[in-house]
């Protein structure tokens, strides 16, 4: 396998800018869905977070970075977490999941489920999943792979995971686990760290201008005035991404070089 | 202790159409699929099915034994949609009860302890109360005050599961990684049929694994199949990993109905046996 040089990619810009999510969260599961997440979440855990508890994406918990792509990687085991005992996890809040989203509205309504009416859907999706489970229990963030107005839309056709108008509408006590602290696509950062809030553009990535992201946003994104680059990932990262996290380079794959 | 051995075939003649039948496993992993072949076979229809869906639901769908899938992902997990029940549902030929993981989770625990529902936050703010328009929530009785949505119990006529090892007394051991929620669905239903790789005497059980895998009793079982390959084309770790060409050829007959048609007849409309040399020579 060769080893891959060069300035970062912006797959690479991607995976630290999902890292940049578990900032803080200390000692609770990170729980990354999607090839990209997975890297920021190891990612994470291998340098400024390191109480993050990790799972190998199956039923045990790992305190080792486990490579993506490698056929039976060591595995530091600490935990046996099957499917019945991640609701305990998610129920009792001390989860920051990073999902997908077909659809996402400028509240953070999440829709995985269906396009279409739901007794004869247009196109079925995955269905409900534990989307509504994660939203109203534990930190919920987002991975768009393909920013576009068809990912960002005006309305979701059905509500899976519940955004901020949603969650005022249930009154401050059955809403407060809520919490969505970002949205990560292909071409920036996206928060919701505005008075109503309504989804904020945080940052771009590198090579991507503000008209690029708005153009692919089916609603008006808050923009503010002292808009930023996103990180370029440090070389110590680089280095851990390319040769321990991601030896295969399949972050390239899901998000290709522009 | 009784001996509850039996086949496939003895397990359908049980069932009746229009039966609420949940199905173990989850995704395409340790499905009961020499059962739901058997269900392919039978003259059943008008079923409910609940499951942790993957081709079980699929294969029950384009066989038209399905009347409505109460479920919160069917998926095939390398391949992550299960076309064959996408195209039902795009096709508008079976109806659906929407749930989350979770939800699903408490409405067979509900159904088990013989409860109407289980209270949860889960639900709250999503659209599961619009698809559900049946579904209610409750105000926690005490200061709180809390509004939470009652899980309905997900009550089963019969369920469905294939563990790696049972005796033949109806005790049964699973010796993957997750148990997923088998023995809920067992003890959800008013009867339930486990098919197992191998049934082995009951002393044998401490040799296989630890006492933490003989996750099924045999308060919770009516019946013992041994179905060696059983859950075929899924992954039943650890005797064997999902047949992921299988896997591909079934998925592709979704794209047209000769294929599911030839499909069908090679492997469906014949015996267990039969299919288990097809699978063996192909």
């Amino acid at each position: 396998m060769s080893a891959r040089t060069g300035p970062a990619t912006r797959a690479e810009v991607c995976a630290v800018a999902c890292a940049e999510a578990w900032r803080g969260n200390g000692e609770i599961l990170a729980n990354p869905i999607g090839t990209i997440p997975m890297i920021g979440g190891r990612l994470a855990k291998a340098t400024f977070e390191p109480d993050l508890v990790m799972t190998d994406g199956e039923a045990l918990l790992v305190e080792n970075i486990v490579p993506l792509g490698v056929d039976d990687p060591p595995k530091v085991v600490a935990g046996w977490n099957p499917y019945r005992a991640m609701f305990d996890i998610v129920w009792g809040g001390r989860r920051h999941i990073m999902m997908g989203a077909s659809q996402v509205d400028r509240f953070g309504n999440q829709n995985i489920a269906f396009i279409g009416p739901s007794d004869r859907p247009k196109t079925q999706l995955l269905g409900f999943r534990g989307a509504p489970g994660n939203t109203i229990n534990n930190k919920t963030s987002y991975w768009v792979p393909n920013h576009s107005m068809k990912v960002f839309v005006e309305h979701v056709d059905v509500v899976t995971g519940i955004g901020y108008d949603r969650a005022a509408d249930l009154g401050p006590g059955a809403a407060r686990f809520h919490c969505l602290p970002r949205v990560v696509s292909n071409l920036g950062v996206l928060d919701f760290e505005t008075p109503n809030h309504s989804m904020r553009l945080r940052s771009v990535h590198p090579g991507v201008t503000v008209d690029e992201v708005v153009d692919a946003t089916g609603f008006s994104l808050v923009i503010p005035s002292d808009i930023g680059d996103t990180r370029l990932p440090t070389d110590d990262e680089l280095r851990l991404i390319r040769e321990e996290i991601d030896p295969r380079g399949l972050g390239e794959a899901e998000v290709p070089s522009p | 202790m009784p001996d509850k051995r039996t086949t496939e075939d003895e397990v359908v003649a049980e069932l009746r159409d229009g039966m609420t039948i949940g199905i173990g496993g989850w995704g395409s992993r340790r499905k009961p699929m020499s059962l739901v072949r058997a269900i392919v076979r039978s003259p059943l229809r008008d079923l409910t099915i609940v499951s942790y869906g993957g081709p079980d639901v699929g294969l029950l769908c384009a066989a038209g034994k399905v009347k409505k899938v109460v479920y919160s992902f069917v998926s095939l997990d390398s391949i992550p949609l299960e076309p064959h029940f996408r195209a039902a549902r795009q096709a508008g030929t079976i109806e659906t009860t929407d749930l989350d993981e979770g939800m699903f989770l408490l409405g067979l625990q509900a159904a088990a302890w013989r409860v109407p529902f289980l209270p949860t936050r889960v639900g709250l703010g999503s659209d599961i109360l619009h698809v559900n328009p049946d579904f209610r929530t409750v105000q926690s009785p005490y200061a709180d005050g809390e509004g939470l949505v009652a899980m309905p119990a997900l009550a089963l006529d019969v369920a469905l599961i294939h563990m790696n090892r049972g005796d033949e007394g109806g005790t049964g051991q699973y010796l993957g990684i997750d148990p997923y929620f088998d023995d809920l669905f067992c003890s959800a239903a008013k009867r339930a049929f486990m098919s197992v790789e191998k049934v082995v005497p009951t002393d044998d059980f401490l040799k296989e694994g630890p006492v933490q895998s003989l996750r099924v009793n045999r308060l919770m079982t009516d019946g013992v199949v041994e179905a060696p390959n059983g859950a075929h084309f899924t992954s039943c770790a650890p005797d064997y990993d999902r047949d992921e060409t299988f896997q591909k050829t079934y998925a592709a007959t979704a794209k047209s109905p000769a294929a599911w048609h030839e499909f069908k007849a090679k492997y469906l409309d014949v015996s267990e046996t039969e299919y288990q040399q097809a699978v063996a020579g192909s």
